[in-house]
């Protein structure tokens, strides 16, 4: 029989086995305590997401490398440690280039995983749109560096039969990223390159051809939460001044699809309270042009790419009393923000006269004053005017929209589902 | 030589890779393709695990440095003290630009944080010789020399020790003569619980800056059952504005190689190493004429100073550029010959260090002071100071001030008094410790300096250097360069420091440039204190300290540099700015 020591964990006391980690602890005893890096394999843990933070005999410590000790007092879920949790996960969606749309691991990824779980509806921190390059050499990978979350699993895990590295950190600092070696990589049998890509917790790691062999909407982070009271959590607003009558809505759709618009369509039976409760001013739906009264909502899905853009946006500033941004490219840019780390020249000349698609012989690139002025980059909506608030998604889901909308009019708690809270 | 000898018996594998990039650096001017191939197959490596190496190290280059690699150190010190025009005037008169080679292969000019001569800046090493106090004619000069076919080591300076104050009296307890073999002697007569005794009665702590009881530090590691035990002098003295170890090494080394002498014998070590930062590679053949003076004279080797059964030999291992090294497990890693990245505290040092053997780290005034103690008595030492901080502490000054150097003062000394000796020059804010330390506001200047009350602030804990600044240096362009020093210093192994440090550095930009608003400030001090919380080791912990402390400090200055137009709806936008690209295709 192994020594059991005692320990409490947010005051709840616990009997656990000696020389386990805190982290494995709590699994065991189901507590949630979220982390990237951890992988139970991986002896002595890593320690480098830093997102398994916890007050530790009332010190900052992460969970994953405090050997448990009798008397530990741990506390897991304070509010403070939330939000600083909440926060680094949030440092590593603004550092990096993560476009879930646009990703092979959506749905199977730990970072996007523990988006939802902590309800990262938008980034504290404003994007950082680093330059990095996506390694195509590799005979048989790519590595996605805008996607490297610098967890070092891949670094220590993965080892030729011979034993010798395939992948380490190259430079340091803002700089450091995950080299990769093209010999060693060849060496991999098929078995261990897959599971270099399972273990990574993001999509940096991409074998060809054997990332989409589980569909979409049947993959492991799809559907359920592995917190049991995930759907508890209630959310509120306070609530604001309730107005008689009916309320006014505007809607725009700037740098975006209208994908998120077509998901306010998806409300479905619902649209016809929508109709009662709502009148909608300035919106496609309408088709207004200017807004002929003052709005109790502004939602704007898309970012901000031209300078038609940044003027409709200080509009709807100004017009209405709360403005929310719906759906990744107003959260924080989204898919057009790929264009970030590339110059501006570059894009357009690629758009307008090296692409496949140009006409032969092309040399203009449009410009002409009529025309809205296209921005060095594509700013979310937050950079240009104050958001209220922010329903990520692309597209958001329609009963995530119609939730959040009813909160802000009348105050309504609302919990949103996990399967309703997606980046994708 | 019996060095090469015990080398070789207890540091196996990939110890040595180090020093070999070192060798092909120093040869080559740059480390190519090949020899990358070469030194994975010599230590079994995978090429990008020493691809990884050599990039973590900004003295390693992958591409040619030139016949003479200038590296111009770009500490605020230089920049108050006159960076920009050196810089202009080495790009002018080489015909390079920073961070490139010219185009004939000559010159290549690059920037490095601070190089510890902080007292004669603006400096620069060129080919890790030292050039210290450069005007434009100067610069011109070195450039005509160099041109002309004079070696960089025949007109390089030797840099001023600049040692201004020692307690009056003769009391200095760091500078005064050192007889060798004295302190060896006296701890052979106390025994290894007599020297623990002696410096649990001196309290002497790490003068590193963490002040940890070194007595504990040194039974922690003799309790060790493990063999063999290994001594680790930190001199990767990388702190920008700190260069006392520099003056230390310089003038003191025996004391050095004595105090790690004396640790051995109390804990149980044959072999001690000392980790010098790449930057003082000039003072490496001091030091190493040092050990051979004590091998020679019998002190170092076989039965030192004649006492039976104690040997103990050192070594010294070039750090290659890189501030988080000195972060003991850092060091560590990097003394292995790996990436200098700091451990995680699933054991300690003392536990399982270097090679994972019980290893004892200690800076080297520790060192130097620890030998001070034996040779002199804990009696006598306890005379200086004051009650709970005796002794004397060495303090780099550096800044706004006539008398910059090294000022020995006795613990409890206000720091008034200390800007007086130095004959400070309108001083305002005085950055304690290096960026990482604490921030003080010139009202705060009755305060002593001690080892007591770190958490109390009543009295401050530096960790060896003052850098002081007047009324006209910009506050926010101070806290932009160490941002930008802790950002590329970073090991990024962790979240908050890789990618806090940057994004603190895109919100003081926007403070810098008049954009920020009242909620910047909160969440400036709300994200500094989450990087506090969450960094892996003291490098992003510490490195907001200087902001946070001058948020409190100067409150009213960072509030006068707000955006005043913010009327809570719109931000400022510069659209002109953001459609300058575009305007170019213009017809």
């Amino acid at each position: 029989m192994a020594d059991m020591l005692n320990i409490t964990i947010d005051g709840k006391s616990i009997q656990a086995e000696k020389g386990k980690n805190l982290m494995q602890v709590a699994k065991e005893n189901g507590i949630f305590i979220p982390s990237l890096c951890y992988y139970e394999h991986i002896e002595p843990p890593l320690g480098t997401c830093r997102v398994c933070t916890c007050k530790i005999n009332g010190k900052f410590g992460p969970a994953c490398t405090e050997k448990i000790s009798e008397g530990l007092s741990v506390e897991v879920n304070s509010e403070e440690l939330k939000d600083t949790r909440k926060a680094l996960v949030e440092m590593m969606f603004a550092e990096g280039n993560h476009i879930c749309p646009a990703c092979e691991k959506s749905g199977n990824c730990d970072l996007q995983h523990m988006g939802y779980e902590l309800g990262v509806s938008s980034t504290r921190f404003q994007h950082l749109f680093k330059d990095r390059i996506i390694d195509f050499k590799p005979s048989r990978m790519v590595m996605e560096h805008n996607r490297c979350i610098k967890c070092l699993r891949c670094v220590v895990d993965v080892k030729t039969d011979d034993g010798k590295k395939v992948f380490t950190y190259q430079n340091r600092g803002n700089e450091t990223y995950v080299g990769i070696d093209y010999d060693q990589e060849v060496k991999l049998t098929e078995e261990q390159a897959i599971n270099a890509m399972k273990i990574c917790p993001t999509g940096a790691i991409i074998v060809r051809g054997a990332s989409l062999a589980a569909p979409f909407g049947e993959r492991k982070f799809d559907m359920e939460s592995v917190q049991k009271d995930y759907n508890k959590k209630k959310q509120t607003h306070k609530s604001r001044q309730p107005v008689m009558g009916k309320k006014i809505v505007a809607t725009v759709s700037l740098a975006g699809c209208f994908g998120c618009h077509m998901s306010l369509l998806d409300i479905d039976a619902d649209l016809l309270d929508v109709v009662e409760l709502v009148s909608f001013d300035k919106s496609p739906l309408t088709d207004f042009k200017e807004f002929t009264s003052r709005c109790h909502i502004g939602i704007i899905e898309g970012g901000v790419c031209n300078s038609e853009n940044v003027e409709t946006l200080r509009k709807f500033r100004e017009h209405c009393d709360v403005l929310v941004a719906l759906g990744e490219c107003s959260v924080w840019g989204g898919l057009p923000s790929m264009r970030n780390s590339i110059p501006l020249s570059e894009c357009l000349e690629e758009a307008y006269l090296n692409s496949a698609t140009s006409e032969p012989g092309a040399n203009i690139i449009p410009y002409h004053e009529d025309l809205p002025k296209i921005l060095d980059r594509v700013y979310a909506c937050n950079e240009i005017v104050k958001i209220d608030y922010y329903i990520p998604g692309c597209p958001p889901d329609a009963n995530h929209i119609w939730k959040a909308v009813k909160n802000i009019l009348w105050g309504e708690e609302y919990s949103i589902l996990y399967s309703e809270f997606k980046y994708d | 030589m019996p060095a090469d000898t015990v080398q070789q018996l207890v540091e196996p594998g990939q110890t040595q890779m180090l020093n070999q990039l070192w060798e092909l650096q120093l040869q080559n001017g740059f480390i190519n393709d090949n020899d990358i191939k070469l030194i994975a197959e010599r230590f079994d490596l995978s090429t990008i695990e020493v691809e990884g190496v050599v990039s973590f190290y900004h003295f390693f280059h992958r591409k040619p440095t030139g016949k003479y690699t200038i590296y111009l150190n770009n500490s605020i010190v230089a920049d108050i003290k006159g960076f920009n025009r050196i810089k202009e005037t080495f790009e002018r008169e080489t015909g390079a630009v920073f961070g490139s080679v010219d185009r004939t292969g000559t010159f290549g000019l690059f920037l490095t944080p601070c190089i510890g001569l902080s007292d004669q800046e603006p400096s620069a090493l060129i080919n890790f010789y030292p050039f210290t106090n450069l005007n434009a004619i100067k610069v011109k000069d070195i450039i005509a020399s160099l041109r002309n076919g004079a070696t960089p080591e025949s007109i390089c300076d030797t840099p001023a020790d600049n040692i201004r104050y020692t307690p009056p009296g003769n009391k200095s307890i760091f500078f005064k003569k050192f007889i060798d073999g004295s302190a060896l002697a006296n701890t052979a007569k106390l025994g290894a619980e007599g020297v623990l005794e002696e410096l649990k009665k001196t309290e002497l702590a790490g003068r590193g800056g963490a002040y940890y009881p070194t007595w504990k530090k040194w039974k922690a590691a003799k309790d060790q059952p493990a063999l063999p035990k290994y001594i680790v002098c930190n001199a990767d003295e990388g702190e920008p504005g700190t260069f006392k170890d520099r003056v230390l090494m310089s003038t003191q080394a025996n004391s050095l190689i004595e105090g790690m002498m004396i640790c051995g014998y109390t804990i149980g070590a044959e072999y001690g190493i000392i980790y010098l930062r790449g930057e003082y590679r000039w003072l490496q053949h001091k030091l190493e004429d040092a050990i051979s003076e004590y091998r020679k004279t019998g002190l170092l080797g076989k039965d030192c100073g004649n006492i039976k059964g104690f040997n103990f030999d050192i070594r010294i291992q070039m750090g290659a550029g890189s501030y988080v090294c000195g972060e003991e497990t850092a060091l560590l890693e990097s003394l292995e010959g790996r990436r200098g990245e700091p451990r995680t505290k699933w054991f300690f040092p003392v536990e399982k260090g270097y090679l994972q053997k019980p290893t004892v780290i200690n800076n080297v005034e520790t060192f130097c002071a620890a030998a001070r103690i034996l040779e002199m008595g804990a009696d006598e030492y306890l005379q200086m100071g004051i009650p709970g901080s005796p002794g004397t502490k060495l303090i780099s000054v550096s800044g706004d001030c006539k008398l910059p150097g090294i000022y020995e003062i006795e613990w409890g000394m206000t720091v008034a008094e200390l800007l007086e000796l130095c004959e400070a020059d309108d001083p305002y804010y005085i950055q304690v410790s290096g960026p990482s330390g604490e921030c003080i506001s010139i009202k705060e200047k009755y305060r002593r300096i001690s080892m007591l009350d770190l958490l109390a602030r009543k009295d401050i804990r530096c960790g060896g250097s003052f850098m002081i600044f007047n009324k006209q240096r910009d506050l926010v362009k101070v806290l932009l360069n160490f941002s930008e020093f802790f950002k590329s210093e970073s090991c990024g192994i962790c979240t908050p420091c890789r990618a806090g440090n940057f994004i603190i550095q895109r919100k003081l930009e926007r403070l810098d440039n008049g954009l920020a608003n009242e909620k910047d400030l909160e969440e400036l001090k709300s994200w500094s204190t989450i990087m506090k919380n969450t960094s892996r080791c003291g490098l992003g912990k510490t490195a907001t300290n200087s902001l946070i402390f001058s948020m409190d400090k100067f409150h009213d200055y960072f509030h006068s540099k707000l955006d005043k137009d913010f009327n809570g709806l719109n931000l400022k936008f510069d659209m002109e700015a953001a459609t300058e690209e575009y305007e170019k295709y213009k017809i």
